[in-house]
Protein backbone atom coordinates (compact mmCIF):
# COMPACT_ATOMS: atom_id res chain seq x y z
CA UNK A 1 0.00 0.00 0.00
CA UNK A 2 1.48 3.27 -1.35
CA UNK A 3 1.23 5.53 1.69
CA UNK A 4 1.41 2.64 4.71
CA UNK A 5 5.49 4.72 5.25
CA UNK A 6 3.90 8.03 5.89
CA UNK A 7 3.02 9.41 9.16
CA UNK A 8 -0.69 11.00 10.39
CA UNK A 9 -3.92 9.21 9.20
CA UNK A 10 -4.35 7.48 5.92
CA UNK A 11 -7.78 6.24 4.74
CA UNK A 12 -7.03 4.48 2.07
CA UNK A 13 -9.42 3.87 -0.92
CA UNK A 14 -12.21 2.79 1.62
CA UNK A 15 -15.67 1.67 0.67
CA UNK A 16 -18.43 -0.46 2.90
CA UNK A 17 -21.24 -2.05 2.16
CA UNK A 18 -23.77 -3.27 4.07
CA UNK A 19 -25.47 -6.37 3.34
CA UNK A 20 -29.36 -5.67 4.90
CA UNK A 21 -30.76 -8.74 6.42
CA UNK A 22 -34.04 -9.22 3.76
CA UNK A 23 -31.44 -8.60 0.87
CA UNK A 24 -30.33 -5.61 -0.56
CA UNK A 25 -27.37 -3.74 0.19
CA UNK A 26 -26.21 -0.45 1.45
CA UNK A 27 -23.67 1.73 -0.28
CA UNK A 28 -22.45 3.40 2.87
CA UNK A 29 -18.66 4.84 1.70
CA UNK A 30 -17.48 4.46 -2.08
CA UNK A 31 -13.81 5.20 -2.65
CA UNK A 32 -13.22 6.98 0.08
CA UNK A 33 -9.78 8.33 0.15
CA UNK A 34 -8.23 11.13 2.53
CA UNK A 35 -5.06 12.14 4.47
CA UNK A 36 -4.26 13.91 7.23
CA UNK A 37 -1.41 15.36 8.65
CA UNK A 38 -0.46 14.88 12.01
CA UNK A 39 -1.59 18.06 13.61
CA UNK A 40 -4.50 18.72 11.67
CA UNK A 41 -7.66 18.96 12.16
CA UNK A 42 -10.31 18.07 10.07
CA UNK A 43 -14.12 18.91 9.97
CA UNK A 44 -16.26 16.26 8.33
CA UNK A 45 -20.29 17.64 7.13
CA UNK A 46 -22.66 16.03 4.76
CA UNK A 47 -26.58 15.40 5.11
CA UNK A 48 -27.31 12.74 7.13
CA UNK A 49 -26.87 9.15 5.79
CA UNK A 50 -23.58 9.92 3.54
CA UNK A 51 -21.77 7.86 5.89
CA UNK A 52 -20.11 10.30 8.40
CA UNK A 53 -20.43 8.07 11.19
CA UNK A 54 -19.86 4.45 9.50
CA UNK A 55 -16.22 6.49 7.92
CA UNK A 56 -15.56 7.51 12.10
CA UNK A 57 -16.33 4.23 13.13
CA UNK A 58 -13.77 2.92 10.50
CA UNK A 59 -11.23 5.04 11.86
CA UNK A 60 -11.96 4.52 15.30
CA UNK A 61 -11.17 0.34 14.71
CA UNK A 62 -15.08 -0.53 15.27
CA UNK A 63 -15.84 -1.41 11.68
CA UNK A 64 -13.49 -3.22 9.03
CA UNK A 65 -14.11 -1.69 5.59
CA UNK A 66 -15.26 -3.73 3.34
CA UNK A 67 -12.81 -2.43 0.87
CA UNK A 68 -9.40 -0.51 1.63
CA UNK A 69 -7.97 0.29 4.80
CA UNK A 70 -6.78 2.98 7.26
CA UNK A 71 -3.49 3.55 8.44
CA UNK A 72 -2.19 5.63 11.36
CA UNK A 73 1.60 6.44 11.29
CA UNK A 74 2.19 3.71 8.51
CA UNK A 75 0.50 0.66 10.45
CA UNK A 76 -2.93 -0.54 9.55
CA UNK A 77 -6.05 0.13 11.98
CA UNK A 78 -7.06 -3.44 12.81
CA UNK A 79 -9.50 -2.53 15.84
CA UNK A 80 -9.99 -0.10 18.46
CA UNK A 81 -6.92 1.05 20.56
CA UNK A 82 -5.86 4.26 22.88
CA UNK A 83 -3.72 5.56 20.15
CA UNK A 84 -7.51 6.65 18.58
CA UNK A 85 -9.13 8.47 21.03
CA UNK A 86 -13.37 8.82 20.78
CA UNK A 87 -15.64 11.69 22.01
CA UNK A 88 -19.48 10.62 21.34
CA UNK A 89 -22.62 12.89 21.04
CA UNK A 90 -23.82 11.70 24.54
CA UNK A 91 -24.27 8.78 27.21
CA UNK A 92 -21.03 7.34 26.51
CA UNK A 93 -19.78 8.78 29.85
CA UNK A 94 -19.49 6.04 33.05
CA UNK A 95 -22.30 7.33 35.51
CA UNK A 96 -21.66 4.91 37.64
CA UNK A 97 -17.91 6.81 38.52
CA UNK A 98 -17.29 9.95 39.65
CA UNK A 99 -15.99 13.14 37.60
CA UNK A 100 -12.48 12.09 37.98
CA UNK A 101 -12.89 8.52 37.92
CA UNK A 102 -14.41 8.85 34.02
CA UNK A 103 -11.33 11.40 32.94
CA UNK A 104 -8.72 8.86 34.79
CA UNK A 105 -10.18 5.36 33.32
CA UNK A 106 -7.50 4.93 30.45
CA UNK A 107 -4.71 5.40 32.27
CA UNK A 108 -6.15 3.29 35.21
CA UNK A 109 -7.12 0.86 32.17
CA UNK A 110 -3.35 0.50 31.67
CA UNK A 111 -1.99 0.23 34.80
CA UNK A 112 -0.23 3.36 35.40
CA UNK A 113 -0.35 4.57 39.24
CA UNK A 114 -1.88 7.39 40.97
CA UNK A 115 0.95 9.01 41.21
CA UNK A 116 1.48 9.04 37.49
CA UNK A 117 -2.01 9.98 36.27
CA UNK A 118 -3.20 12.18 39.69
CA UNK A 119 -1.54 15.59 38.75
CA UNK A 120 -2.57 15.09 34.97
CA UNK A 121 -6.01 14.80 35.96
CA UNK A 122 -6.37 17.61 37.83
CA UNK A 123 -4.34 19.79 35.16
CA UNK A 124 -6.98 18.47 32.76
CA UNK A 125 -10.06 19.40 35.45
CA UNK A 126 -8.51 22.43 35.42
CA UNK A 127 -8.33 23.32 31.24
CA UNK A 128 -11.98 22.16 30.90
CA UNK A 129 -12.97 24.54 33.81
CA UNK A 130 -14.56 21.41 36.43
CA UNK A 131 -11.69 21.72 38.97
CA UNK A 132 -14.35 21.81 41.69
CA UNK A 133 -16.37 19.18 40.01
CA UNK A 134 -13.81 16.16 40.42
CA UNK A 135 -15.96 14.38 42.97
CA UNK A 136 -19.17 15.17 41.73
CA UNK A 137 -21.40 12.20 40.20
CA UNK A 138 -21.04 12.96 36.11
CA UNK A 139 -25.03 12.42 35.66
CA UNK A 140 -25.65 15.62 37.92
CA UNK A 141 -23.83 17.90 35.62
CA UNK A 142 -25.04 19.41 32.74
CA UNK A 143 -24.82 18.57 29.31
CA UNK A 144 -21.86 20.88 28.61
CA UNK A 145 -20.37 19.89 31.22
CA UNK A 146 -20.79 16.11 30.46
CA UNK A 147 -18.72 16.60 27.16
CA UNK A 148 -16.26 18.39 28.59
CA UNK A 149 -15.38 15.42 30.80
CA UNK A 150 -16.18 13.27 27.57
CA UNK A 151 -13.13 16.09 25.88
CA UNK A 152 -10.83 15.34 29.07
CA UNK A 153 -10.97 11.58 29.31
CA UNK A 154 -10.14 11.24 25.92
CA UNK A 155 -6.74 13.58 26.42
CA UNK A 156 -6.28 11.85 29.25
CA UNK A 157 -4.88 8.90 27.48
CA UNK A 158 -2.68 11.22 25.12
CA UNK A 159 -3.72 9.85 21.91
CA UNK A 160 -2.45 10.27 18.92
CA UNK A 161 -5.80 10.99 16.63
CA UNK A 162 -8.76 12.39 18.37
CA UNK A 163 -12.11 11.11 16.75
CA UNK A 164 -15.69 13.04 17.54
CA UNK A 165 -18.65 12.33 16.14
CA UNK A 166 -21.22 15.35 16.54
CA UNK A 167 -19.64 16.06 20.18
CA UNK A 168 -21.65 19.17 20.43
CA UNK A 169 -24.29 18.22 18.82
CA UNK A 170 -26.83 17.67 21.76
CA UNK A 171 -25.94 20.96 23.61
CA UNK A 172 -27.78 24.56 23.44
CA UNK A 173 -26.68 27.28 21.00
CA UNK A 174 -24.73 29.30 23.47
CA UNK A 175 -23.09 26.19 25.59
CA UNK A 176 -22.41 25.14 21.77
CA UNK A 177 -20.18 28.31 20.82
CA UNK A 178 -18.23 28.17 24.21
CA UNK A 179 -17.28 24.62 23.42
CA UNK A 180 -16.22 25.28 20.39
CA UNK A 181 -14.03 27.81 21.09
CA UNK A 182 -12.59 25.07 24.05
CA UNK A 183 -12.30 22.46 20.88
CA UNK A 184 -10.12 24.82 19.26
CA UNK A 185 -7.93 25.74 22.66
CA UNK A 186 -7.40 22.33 23.06
CA UNK A 187 -6.58 21.39 19.76
CA UNK A 188 -3.59 24.21 19.48
CA UNK A 189 -2.02 23.32 22.95
CA UNK A 190 -2.19 19.36 22.66
CA UNK A 191 -1.37 19.81 18.91
CA UNK A 192 -3.75 16.28 18.49
CA UNK A 193 -4.72 15.31 14.98
CA UNK A 194 -8.90 15.82 15.10
CA UNK A 195 -11.60 14.40 12.77
CA UNK A 196 -14.94 16.17 13.61
CA UNK A 197 -18.26 14.92 12.47
CA UNK A 198 -20.82 17.86 12.66
CA UNK A 199 -23.81 18.51 10.87
CA UNK A 200 -23.78 22.37 11.55
CA UNK A 201 -22.20 24.02 8.84
CA UNK A 202 -21.20 26.89 10.92
CA UNK A 203 -19.44 24.40 13.72
CA UNK A 204 -17.79 22.70 10.56
CA UNK A 205 -16.61 26.13 9.08
CA UNK A 206 -15.10 27.69 12.60
CA UNK A 207 -12.78 24.09 13.92
CA UNK A 208 -12.19 22.77 10.44
CA UNK A 209 -8.64 23.62 9.34
CA UNK A 210 -9.43 21.91 6.32
CA UNK A 211 -12.91 20.19 5.60
CA UNK A 212 -14.60 17.72 3.87
CA UNK A 213 -18.36 17.62 2.71
CA UNK A 214 -19.79 14.53 2.02
CA UNK A 215 -22.49 13.46 -0.59
CA UNK A 216 -24.76 10.71 -0.15
CA UNK A 217 -25.56 7.40 -2.08
CA UNK A 218 -23.03 5.68 -2.25
CA UNK A 219 -21.07 7.96 0.72
CA UNK A 220 -18.48 10.18 -0.94
CA UNK A 221 -15.96 12.94 -0.80
CA UNK A 222 -17.61 15.72 -2.61
CA UNK A 223 -15.64 18.56 -1.78
CA UNK A 224 -12.62 19.57 0.06
CA UNK A 225 -11.90 23.16 1.79
CA UNK A 226 -8.47 24.46 3.15
CA UNK A 227 -9.97 27.27 5.73
CA UNK A 228 -8.36 30.41 7.82
CA UNK A 229 -10.85 30.64 9.93
CA UNK A 230 -9.33 27.49 12.85
CA UNK A 231 -6.18 29.26 12.65
CA UNK A 232 -7.80 32.73 13.08
CA UNK A 233 -10.09 31.54 15.70
CA UNK A 234 -7.00 31.32 18.28
CA UNK A 235 -6.40 35.45 17.95
CA UNK A 236 -9.86 36.90 16.94
CA UNK A 237 -12.95 36.53 18.82
CA UNK A 238 -15.11 34.08 17.28
CA UNK A 239 -18.41 36.34 16.91
CA UNK A 240 -16.31 38.31 15.03
CA UNK A 241 -14.81 35.32 12.71
CA UNK A 242 -18.89 34.10 12.08
CA UNK A 243 -19.61 37.68 10.92
CA UNK A 244 -17.03 38.31 8.52
CA UNK A 245 -18.01 38.23 4.91
CA UNK A 246 -15.45 35.66 3.92
CA UNK A 247 -17.22 33.74 6.83
CA UNK A 248 -20.43 34.32 5.55
CA UNK A 249 -20.21 33.81 2.04
CA UNK A 250 -18.17 29.99 2.33
CA UNK A 251 -21.36 29.45 4.65
CA UNK A 252 -23.97 30.06 2.41
CA UNK A 253 -22.17 28.24 -0.59
CA UNK A 254 -21.95 24.98 1.50
CA UNK A 255 -25.17 25.32 2.94
CA UNK A 256 -26.64 25.47 -0.83
CA UNK A 257 -24.65 22.71 -1.83
CA UNK A 258 -25.75 20.53 1.01
CA UNK A 259 -29.86 21.84 0.13
CA UNK A 260 -28.99 20.66 -3.77
CA UNK A 261 -27.92 17.23 -1.86
CA UNK A 262 -31.19 17.21 0.05
CA UNK A 263 -33.45 17.89 -3.07
CA UNK A 264 -31.80 15.36 -4.89
CA UNK A 265 -32.69 12.50 -2.09
CA UNK A 266 -35.59 13.90 -1.77
CA UNK A 267 -36.39 13.39 -5.33
CA UNK A 268 -37.87 17.08 -6.18
CA UNK A 269 -40.30 15.76 -3.84
CA UNK A 270 -39.68 19.51 -2.22
CA UNK A 271 -41.10 20.68 -4.85
CA UNK B 1 -51.27 63.28 27.86
CA UNK B 2 -52.93 61.24 30.68
CA UNK B 3 -55.61 60.67 28.70
CA UNK B 4 -54.25 59.42 25.57
CA UNK B 5 -52.62 56.07 27.35
CA UNK B 6 -55.25 53.37 26.86
CA UNK B 7 -56.58 52.10 30.27
CA UNK B 8 -55.64 48.77 31.29
CA UNK B 9 -58.72 46.74 32.34
CA UNK B 10 -58.81 46.27 35.88
CA UNK B 11 -57.12 43.10 37.44
CA UNK B 12 -59.43 41.19 40.03
CA UNK B 13 -57.62 41.86 43.40
CA UNK B 14 -58.80 38.52 44.57
CA UNK B 15 -57.79 38.06 48.57
CA UNK B 16 -54.20 36.38 48.50
CA UNK B 17 -54.98 32.53 48.46
CA UNK B 18 -54.23 31.15 51.69
CA UNK B 19 -51.25 28.51 52.14
CA UNK B 20 -52.36 25.51 53.38
CA UNK B 21 -50.75 23.93 55.98
CA UNK B 22 -48.49 21.20 56.01
CA UNK B 23 -50.43 18.84 57.95
CA UNK B 24 -53.05 19.32 54.94
CA UNK B 25 -50.47 18.62 52.68
CA UNK B 26 -49.08 15.32 54.68
CA UNK B 27 -52.79 14.32 54.46
CA UNK B 28 -53.69 14.79 50.41
CA UNK B 29 -56.06 17.11 51.13
CA UNK B 30 -54.48 20.14 49.83
CA UNK B 31 -51.92 19.26 47.30
CA UNK B 32 -48.62 20.85 47.09
CA UNK B 33 -47.75 24.39 45.43
CA UNK B 34 -46.65 23.48 42.35
CA UNK B 35 -49.54 21.28 41.60
CA UNK B 36 -51.86 23.81 42.87
CA UNK B 37 -50.94 26.19 39.72
CA UNK B 38 -51.83 23.57 37.63
CA UNK B 39 -54.56 24.10 35.69
CA UNK B 40 -55.29 20.85 33.99
CA UNK B 41 -55.06 18.14 36.08
CA UNK B 42 -57.23 15.59 35.42
CA UNK B 43 -54.54 12.94 33.36
CA UNK B 44 -51.90 14.21 34.86
CA UNK B 45 -50.59 11.50 37.05
CA UNK B 46 -48.06 13.76 38.63
CA UNK B 47 -51.15 16.34 40.07
CA UNK B 48 -52.28 12.92 42.28
CA UNK B 49 -51.20 13.08 45.75
CA UNK B 50 -51.20 10.42 48.32
CA UNK B 51 -54.68 10.92 49.58
CA UNK B 52 -53.29 9.62 52.87
CA UNK B 53 -56.42 10.71 54.57
CA UNK B 54 -58.72 8.21 52.59
CA UNK B 55 -55.38 5.71 53.35
CA UNK B 56 -56.45 6.84 57.05
CA UNK B 57 -60.11 6.01 56.88
CA UNK B 58 -59.73 2.94 55.07
CA UNK B 59 -57.81 1.20 57.64
CA UNK B 60 -59.75 2.88 60.61
CA UNK B 61 -62.56 1.47 58.93
CA UNK B 62 -61.62 -1.94 58.38
CA UNK B 63 -60.02 -2.21 62.00
CA UNK B 64 -63.09 -0.37 63.28
CA UNK B 65 -65.05 -3.06 61.60
CA UNK B 66 -63.01 -6.21 62.55
CA UNK B 67 -63.69 -4.48 66.67
CA UNK B 68 -67.41 -4.51 66.17
CA UNK B 69 -67.68 -7.44 64.32
CA UNK B 70 -65.78 -9.34 67.36
CA UNK B 71 -68.01 -7.27 69.80
CA UNK B 72 -71.09 -8.09 68.20
CA UNK B 73 -70.61 -11.79 67.66
CA UNK B 74 -71.79 -11.40 64.16
CA UNK B 75 -68.90 -13.44 63.08
CA UNK B 76 -67.97 -17.06 64.52
CA UNK B 77 -64.59 -17.11 65.99
CA UNK B 78 -64.15 -19.91 63.92
CA UNK B 79 -63.89 -18.04 60.68
CA UNK B 80 -62.86 -14.79 62.18
CA UNK B 81 -60.98 -14.14 65.78
CA UNK B 82 -62.30 -10.90 67.90
CA UNK B 83 -59.06 -8.23 68.61
CA UNK B 84 -59.34 -9.82 72.47
CA UNK B 85 -58.57 -13.43 70.68
CA UNK B 86 -55.97 -12.32 68.89
CA UNK B 87 -54.25 -10.15 71.77
CA UNK B 88 -54.09 -13.12 73.95
CA UNK B 89 -52.59 -15.09 71.25
CA UNK B 90 -49.99 -13.27 70.61
CA UNK B 91 -49.11 -12.54 74.14
CA UNK B 92 -49.38 -16.21 74.46
CA UNK B 93 -47.31 -17.47 70.92
CA UNK B 94 -44.92 -14.65 72.13
CA UNK B 95 -44.39 -16.29 75.86
CA UNK B 96 -44.41 -19.85 74.74
CA UNK B 97 -43.77 -20.37 71.06
CA UNK B 98 -45.70 -22.41 68.67
CA UNK B 99 -45.65 -25.97 69.88
CA UNK B 100 -42.55 -25.37 71.27
CA UNK B 101 -40.62 -23.23 68.72
CA UNK B 102 -40.58 -19.88 69.38
CA UNK B 103 -42.34 -17.03 67.71
CA UNK B 104 -39.51 -15.65 65.97
CA UNK B 105 -37.51 -18.93 65.26
CA UNK B 106 -40.35 -19.58 63.13
CA UNK B 107 -40.36 -16.30 61.64
CA UNK B 108 -36.38 -16.17 61.46
CA UNK B 109 -36.11 -19.78 59.40
CA UNK B 110 -38.91 -18.69 56.91
CA UNK B 111 -36.66 -15.51 56.24
CA UNK B 112 -33.37 -18.07 56.45
CA UNK B 113 -35.03 -19.77 53.15
CA UNK B 114 -35.51 -17.36 51.40
CA UNK B 115 -32.06 -15.66 51.72
CA UNK B 116 -30.37 -18.82 51.32
CA UNK B 117 -32.30 -19.50 48.23
CA UNK B 118 -31.71 -16.22 46.79
CA UNK B 119 -27.94 -16.01 48.07
CA UNK B 120 -27.23 -19.25 45.74
CA UNK B 121 -29.78 -18.29 42.78
CA UNK B 122 -27.84 -14.96 42.12
CA UNK B 123 -24.63 -17.07 42.97
CA UNK B 124 -25.35 -19.55 39.72
CA UNK B 125 -28.24 -17.09 38.08
CA UNK B 126 -25.89 -14.13 37.49
CA UNK B 127 -22.46 -15.57 35.62
CA UNK B 128 -25.13 -17.51 33.71
CA UNK B 129 -26.94 -14.57 32.46
CA UNK B 130 -23.94 -12.97 31.71
CA UNK B 131 -22.47 -15.48 29.88
CA UNK B 132 -25.66 -15.55 27.69
CA UNK B 133 -25.75 -11.73 27.41
CA UNK B 134 -22.36 -12.27 25.97
CA UNK B 135 -22.14 -15.38 24.31
CA UNK B 136 -24.05 -17.18 21.11
CA UNK B 137 -22.64 -20.34 22.57
CA UNK B 138 -24.50 -20.00 26.23
CA UNK B 139 -27.60 -17.91 24.77
CA UNK B 140 -28.02 -21.20 22.76
CA UNK B 141 -27.82 -23.61 25.20
CA UNK B 142 -29.35 -22.36 28.20
CA UNK B 143 -32.40 -20.37 26.43
CA UNK B 144 -34.43 -22.97 25.36
CA UNK B 145 -34.15 -24.19 29.41
CA UNK B 146 -34.68 -19.93 30.28
CA UNK B 147 -37.46 -19.54 28.01
CA UNK B 148 -39.67 -23.13 29.19
CA UNK B 149 -38.95 -22.22 32.98
CA UNK B 150 -39.87 -18.78 33.03
CA UNK B 151 -43.89 -19.11 32.56
CA UNK B 152 -44.26 -22.27 35.52
CA UNK B 153 -44.88 -20.69 38.92
CA UNK B 154 -42.16 -22.48 41.38
CA UNK B 155 -45.48 -23.89 43.58
CA UNK B 156 -45.89 -26.14 40.54
CA UNK B 157 -42.59 -27.77 41.20
CA UNK B 158 -43.72 -28.48 44.73
CA UNK B 159 -44.93 -32.11 44.53
CA UNK B 160 -41.78 -33.00 41.76
CA UNK B 161 -39.35 -31.77 45.02
CA UNK B 162 -41.10 -33.67 47.23
CA UNK B 163 -40.71 -36.42 44.85
CA UNK B 164 -36.75 -36.45 44.55
CA UNK B 165 -35.63 -34.39 47.90
CA UNK B 166 -38.27 -35.46 50.45
CA UNK B 167 -39.49 -32.74 52.46
CA UNK B 168 -36.00 -31.62 54.23
CA UNK B 169 -34.12 -28.19 54.22
CA UNK B 170 -32.46 -29.04 51.02
CA UNK B 171 -35.55 -29.42 49.21
CA UNK B 172 -37.34 -26.15 50.28
CA UNK B 173 -34.00 -24.46 49.83
CA UNK B 174 -33.59 -26.16 46.55
CA UNK B 175 -36.86 -25.02 45.45
CA UNK B 176 -36.36 -20.97 46.14
CA UNK B 177 -33.11 -21.51 44.59
CA UNK B 178 -34.68 -22.81 41.49
CA UNK B 179 -37.35 -20.02 42.01
CA UNK B 180 -34.52 -17.36 42.16
CA UNK B 181 -32.39 -18.65 39.61
CA UNK B 182 -34.45 -18.08 36.55
CA UNK B 183 -35.37 -14.28 37.60
CA UNK B 184 -31.21 -13.76 38.23
CA UNK B 185 -30.45 -15.05 34.83
CA UNK B 186 -33.21 -13.52 33.14
CA UNK B 187 -32.33 -9.95 34.95
CA UNK B 188 -28.50 -10.45 34.49
CA UNK B 189 -28.98 -10.80 30.72
CA UNK B 190 -31.44 -8.02 30.67
CA UNK B 191 -28.58 -5.75 32.00
CA UNK B 192 -25.86 -6.81 29.81
CA UNK B 193 -27.77 -6.44 26.70
CA UNK B 194 -28.64 -3.22 27.71
CA UNK B 195 -25.44 -1.48 27.96
CA UNK B 196 -25.05 1.46 25.24
CA UNK B 197 -22.58 0.22 22.34
CA UNK B 198 -20.98 3.93 22.61
CA UNK B 199 -19.84 2.98 26.84
CA UNK B 200 -18.38 -0.11 25.12
CA UNK B 201 -16.39 1.32 22.21
CA UNK B 202 -15.40 4.26 24.51
CA UNK B 203 -13.71 1.64 27.29
CA UNK B 204 -11.93 -0.11 24.41
CA UNK B 205 -10.97 3.22 22.59
CA UNK B 206 -9.34 4.38 26.14
CA UNK B 207 -7.33 1.01 25.77
CA UNK B 208 -9.20 -1.56 28.26
CA UNK B 209 -8.45 -5.08 27.17
CA UNK B 210 -12.10 -7.54 27.03
CA UNK B 211 -11.75 -8.44 31.08
CA UNK B 212 -11.66 -4.67 31.74
CA UNK B 213 -14.42 -4.16 29.70
CA UNK B 214 -16.29 -6.26 31.46
CA UNK B 215 -15.43 -5.46 34.81
CA UNK B 216 -15.37 -1.69 34.44
CA UNK B 217 -17.85 -1.45 32.26
CA UNK B 218 -20.44 -4.61 31.31
CA UNK B 219 -20.66 -5.04 35.46
CA UNK B 220 -21.54 -1.76 37.03
CA UNK B 221 -23.74 -1.25 34.07
CA UNK B 222 -26.04 -4.09 35.06
CA UNK B 223 -25.84 -3.63 38.48
CA UNK B 224 -29.11 -2.10 38.37
CA UNK B 225 -30.94 -4.58 36.58
CA UNK B 226 -29.64 -7.62 39.35
CA UNK B 227 -30.79 -5.35 41.96
CA UNK B 228 -34.39 -5.59 40.63
CA UNK B 229 -33.93 -8.95 39.82
CA UNK B 230 -32.60 -9.86 43.47
CA UNK B 231 -35.78 -7.60 44.88
CA UNK B 232 -37.95 -9.39 42.76
CA UNK B 233 -36.43 -12.90 43.57
CA UNK B 234 -36.77 -11.95 47.76
CA UNK B 235 -40.63 -11.25 46.93
CA UNK B 236 -41.39 -14.08 45.03
CA UNK B 237 -39.46 -16.39 46.95
CA UNK B 238 -40.87 -14.94 50.01
CA UNK B 239 -44.16 -15.93 48.39
CA UNK B 240 -42.96 -19.15 47.44
CA UNK B 241 -41.34 -20.35 50.85
CA UNK B 242 -44.83 -20.04 52.67
CA UNK B 243 -46.44 -21.95 50.47
CA UNK B 244 -43.66 -24.52 50.52
CA UNK B 245 -44.36 -24.15 54.19
CA UNK B 246 -47.84 -24.96 53.77
CA UNK B 247 -47.39 -28.28 52.44
CA UNK B 248 -44.48 -29.68 54.12
CA UNK B 249 -42.68 -28.45 56.84
CA UNK B 250 -42.23 -28.18 60.70
CA UNK B 251 -41.17 -24.66 61.42
CA UNK B 252 -41.64 -21.61 59.56
CA UNK B 253 -44.62 -19.14 59.11
CA UNK B 254 -45.94 -21.10 56.64
CA UNK B 255 -45.88 -23.98 58.51
CA UNK B 256 -48.02 -22.37 61.68
CA UNK B 257 -50.37 -21.27 60.06
CA UNK B 258 -50.74 -24.75 57.97
CA UNK B 259 -50.78 -26.27 61.59
CA UNK B 260 -52.61 -23.84 63.12
CA UNK B 261 -55.70 -24.40 60.82
CA UNK B 262 -55.70 -28.30 61.46
CA UNK B 263 -56.31 -27.40 65.28
CA UNK B 264 -58.93 -24.65 64.24
CA UNK B 265 -56.59 -21.73 65.98
CA UNK B 266 -58.12 -19.10 63.68
CA UNK B 267 -56.40 -16.83 65.26
CA UNK B 268 -52.92 -18.01 65.37
CA UNK B 269 -53.87 -18.09 61.28
CA UNK B 270 -54.54 -14.28 61.35
CA UNK B 271 -51.55 -13.98 63.10
CA UNK B 272 -49.61 -15.83 60.99
CA UNK B 273 -50.77 -14.07 57.76
CA UNK B 274 -50.10 -10.38 59.34
CA UNK B 275 -46.80 -11.65 59.91
CA UNK B 276 -45.95 -12.48 56.40
CA UNK B 277 -47.53 -9.32 54.80
CA UNK B 278 -45.40 -7.30 57.37
CA UNK B 279 -42.03 -9.23 56.31
CA UNK B 280 -42.80 -9.30 52.61
CA UNK B 281 -43.59 -5.60 53.25
CA UNK B 282 -40.25 -4.96 54.77
CA UNK B 283 -38.09 -7.10 52.51
CA UNK B 284 -39.18 -5.02 49.76
CA UNK B 285 -38.40 -1.57 51.59
CA UNK B 286 -35.12 -3.02 52.70
CA UNK B 287 -34.25 -3.74 49.24
CA UNK B 288 -35.18 0.18 47.94
CA UNK B 289 -33.29 1.47 50.44
CA UNK B 290 -30.06 -0.98 48.90
CA UNK B 291 -30.69 0.33 46.27
CA UNK B 292 -30.78 3.58 46.26
CA UNK B 293 -27.40 3.23 48.12
CA UNK B 294 -26.12 0.83 46.58
CA UNK B 295 -26.75 1.79 42.66
CA UNK B 296 -27.41 5.78 42.92
CA UNK B 297 -26.76 5.87 38.98
CA UNK B 298 -29.63 3.72 38.13
CA UNK B 299 -31.69 5.72 35.18
CA UNK B 300 -29.27 8.31 34.85
CA UNK B 301 -26.88 6.84 32.05
N1 LIG C 1 -25.14 -1.45 10.71
C1 LIG C 1 -25.71 -0.99 9.58
N2 LIG C 1 -26.45 -1.83 8.81
C2 LIG C 1 -27.04 -1.39 7.68
N3 LIG C 1 -26.96 -0.13 7.23
C3 LIG C 1 -26.25 0.75 7.93
C4 LIG C 1 -25.60 0.38 9.17
N4 LIG C 1 -24.98 1.48 9.67
C5 LIG C 1 -25.23 2.47 8.79
N5 LIG C 1 -25.99 2.05 7.76
C6 LIG C 1 -26.44 2.85 6.60
O1 LIG C 1 -25.31 3.48 6.06
C7 LIG C 1 -25.61 4.80 5.68
C8 LIG C 1 -24.68 5.78 6.37
O2 LIG C 1 -24.96 5.82 7.74
P1 LIG C 1 -24.18 6.76 8.76
O3 LIG C 1 -22.74 6.49 8.61
O4 LIG C 1 -24.76 6.55 10.11
O5 LIG C 1 -24.53 8.21 8.21
P2 LIG C 1 -24.35 9.63 8.92
O6 LIG C 1 -23.57 9.45 10.17
O7 LIG C 1 -23.68 10.47 7.90
O8 LIG C 1 -25.73 10.14 9.18
C9 LIG C 1 -27.07 5.04 6.01
O9 LIG C 1 -27.83 4.86 4.85
C10 LIG C 1 -27.37 3.97 7.01
O10 LIG C 1 -28.71 3.59 6.93
MG1 LIG D 1 -24.03 9.97 12.25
Amino acid sequence: MDGADRSGLLVDDVSMVFTLPGGGSVHALKNVTMNLASGELLSVLGPSGCGKTTLLNIIAGFLAPTEGAVFLNGHQVTGPAAERGMVFQQGALFEWLDVRKNISFGPRMMGKSKREWGPKVDHLLEIVGLKDFGDKPVYQLSGGMQQRVALARCLANDPDVILMDEPLGALDALTREKMQGLVLQLWKETGKTIVLITHSVEEALFLGERLIVMAPRPGRIHREYHLPFAEQGLTISPREIKASPEFIEKREEILSMIWEMEEEIMGGATQ
Amino acid sequence: MTDMTPKRPLRPTAAKQKQPSSLAMWLGIADNSFTRQKTVKFGDATAVNSGRLYGIITVAFLLLLWWVAGANGWIKPIYWPSYEAVGTRLTKLWNEGFRNVPLLEHVAISVYRVLAGVFFGALIGIPLGFAMGLSSVAKGLFDPIVEFMRPIPPLALIPLFILWLGIDETAKISLLFLAALFIMIIAARSGVSGVKISKVHAAYSLGASKLQVLKNVILPNALPEIFTGIRTAMGVCWGTVVAAELVAAEKGVGSMIMIAKNFLQTDTVVIGIIIIGIIGYGIEMIMRLLERWLVPWRGKG
